[in-house]
């Protein structure tokens, strides 16, 4: 009788020994991965925070502390802050509005199952892999705005008037967005394409019974059929336009004047371009988060309640 | 049967315009590539040529003149291809041993604390480069990396989306498989490398594809973390080439520009197929 219940305590304490020496091993499993993740995204955001209420440059971020000066300056002293933002919202806008519109189109044009539909979307996809730097720069050559600037000797050709496109301050966002929109396009038909793909066919054909016509079809099944996905890239577009760098720097690098110097821009020339304004880039970066962690808030509680799921 | 041959209104009621249509894509298509079109034929111009008005669709004398002028700049360009040529393989390499054990053991193994885990991976997930590198580029300072190719590879070891994936592709794999090769008596890493690795090539693949296109395409983590050209990758040696000399030469920078872009191209021809599935996936999930 003893020697059965000390048996079983053996029993017990062994599998509970194997049960941790299980739990340790899927801790070491996920630590590296873990010790990378809060190394260089997680803390340095938490870091980021704490540098924000400094004065300081790269060798020494905390030279003087002001609490919330950096922010009362970057809200009421400075003006270009106001001018960052406003910029980086123009292009979410624009970027919003031309690649939900075009995607859509392209994925309803790519539709129906042919050869020539699958080479679609390879050729426009292709922009998408390629480098936003290349991207850049193939876009500043056909937009120059030399007279050997091919957009503008097409425009000339069929009597036109030129644009300048890039060096006008009026004309330099609605080209970076033009150029992006060029780049997108393909990747977010493809999305919308494959949830287009998963709306089942007998819908198509009880519509085709009533004879719906084809932007009937389009607007009562389609698109509430795919809102979830419409929602998704919704959020993915917006909280991509805030970090939109690469091809603004490229293209016009802020310019002319300050018309395309975004947020992303703006964090960058304060932190390490000028002398003492780190924790100001910093503040800077801490209001970009919010904004992001906002808008990412709101499309949920919004966007979710209107979305049609299956 | 004779009747079988005449097309029927109906149906050149459809055809029409489809045929139209047709035509209309492909216009678009050709429009869409375009832009590598002329990028290349620009790289084999003269710089005379290059400038003329109006511009030449078609190159009157190919040359190699920009790419000679690319590698003449002062700027060593063999270094600076070697050095995205280091840093993506660096990173590929990082990335799977990093992320292939963490997203198996998120798949498939319950132990406690591991919805914390995963919190902080989706919270990771979130954050962009653009809000990190500031703390980043200082912690590099402070372990006197800066002047290496660390700071480009370091940070980018564990990607969160990428362990999303993969974590989604080990869970596929049906437990009575793993089940039953813990009858058979193999141990855990038997089963990992020898079941669960070869069933998820296919994701794995997917997931190195990406490093490879997002670190060969990067431009804004190197130019943070990067003071000295010795360190710097090709992408902002292009830029480098368009402040190298005065006026623009732009078959030069086009010239430059097609390294940057012919591999990325010669990939996607390759595995069109596997990218573009690897990428709708990632939207879709």
């Amino acid at each position: 009788m003893l020697d059965k219940t000390s048996e079983m305590r053996d029993l017990a304490r062994r599998s509970r020994n194997r049960r941790w020496r299980g739990y340790a091993f899927s801790w070491l499993m996920i630590l590296p991965a873990m010790a990378f993740l809060v190394l260089f995204v997680i803390y340095p955001v938490i870091n980021m925070g704490n540098m924000s209420l400094y004065r300081g440059n790269a060798t020494n971020p905390y030279k003087e502390f002001l609490a919330l000066d950096n922010y009362h300056r970057l809200f009421f002293v400075k003006e270009d802050f106001y001018n960052a933002l406003g910029n980086t919202g123009l292009y979410t806008v624009g970027a919003l509005i031309s690649v939900m519109v075009f995607s859509l189109l392209f994925a309803q044009w790519m539709y129906k199952k042919r050869k020539l539909n699958n080479i679609a979307q390879t050729v426009f996809f292709t922009p998408h892999l390629v480098a936003g730097v290349s991207a850049g720069f193939i876009w500043s050559w056909l937009m120059s705005s030399q007279s050997y600037g091919l957009f503008n000797t097409v425009l000339t050709a069929i009597g036109l008037p030129e644009v300048h496109w890039l060096d006008s301050s009026e004309m330099a966002m609605p080209s970076i967005i033009i150029m992006n929109t060029w780049k997108s396009i393909g990747y977010y038909a493809l999305i919308i394409l494959s949830s287009m793909k998963n709306i089942p066919d007998e819908i198509y054909e009880a519509a085709r019974l009533d004879h719906a016509s084809a932007p009937k079809t389009f607007f009562k099944i389609t698109l509430p059929m795919i809102s979830p996905q419409l929602f998704f890239l919704l959020i993915t577009i917006t909280t991509g336009s805030f970090k939109v760098f690469d091809s603004v720097r490229i293209m016009t690098n802020g310019g002319p004047g300050d018309s395309t110097r975004v947020l992303s821009m703006y964090i960058y020339d304060y932190a390490f371009q000028r002398n003492n304004t780190l924790g100001y880039a910093c503040a800077a970066g801490m209001i970009m988060l919010l904004i992001m962690v906002i808008v990412t808030i709101i499309d949920f509680a919004f966007v979710e309640k209107k979305v049609h799921y299956q | 049967m004779e009747k079988m041959k005449v097309p029927s209104a109906d149906r050149v009621k459809t055809l029409v315009p489809q045929l139209i249509s047709d035509f209309f894509k492909i216009v678009v298509m050709l429009a869409f590539v375009f832009p590598f079109y002329w990028m290349f034929i620009t790289a084999f111009k003269t710089y005379p040529e290059s400038m003329q008005v109006p511009p030449t669709m078609w190159p009157t004398q190919w040359t190699l003149e920009g790419f000679y002028a690319t590698f003449n700049s002062g700027l060593s360009i063999p270094r600076y291809m070697l050095n995205t040529v280091v840093v993506t393989a660096s990173v590929i390499c990082l990335q799977l041993v990093v992320m292939v054990p963490a997203a198996y053991a998120f798949a498939k193994r319950k132990f406690p604390l591991s919805g914390i885990a995963f919190g902080v991976v989706l919270v990771a997930f979130m954050i962009p480069q653009q809000l990190t590198y500031i703390p980043v580029y200082l912690m590099m300072a402070d372990w006197r990396l800066i002047n290496s190719l660390w700071p480009q590879i370091l940070p980018l070891g564990a990607d969160a989306f990428g362990i999303f994936m993969l974590r989604q592709s080990f869970k596929q794999v049906p437990d009575e498989i793993i089940e039953s090769a813990k009858l058979d008596n193999a141990s855990e890493l038997q089963i990992m490398v020898q079941i669960m690795l070869p069933m998820c090539k296919s994701a794995m693949i997917t997931i190195a594809m990406f490093s490879f296109i997002g670190t060969w395409n990067s431009y804004f983590w190197p130019l943070v973390m990067t003071n000295n050209d010795l360190y710097r990758p090709l992408t902002l040696a292009i830029e480098r080439l368009r402040d190298a000399e005065v006026g623009i030469h732009w078959n030069t920078l086009m010239a430059g520009n097609c390294l940057l872009v012919v591999p990325i191209l010669v990939v996607f021809v390759f595995a069109s197929k596997k990218i573009i599935e690897g990428f709708t996936y990632r939207g879709v999930k």
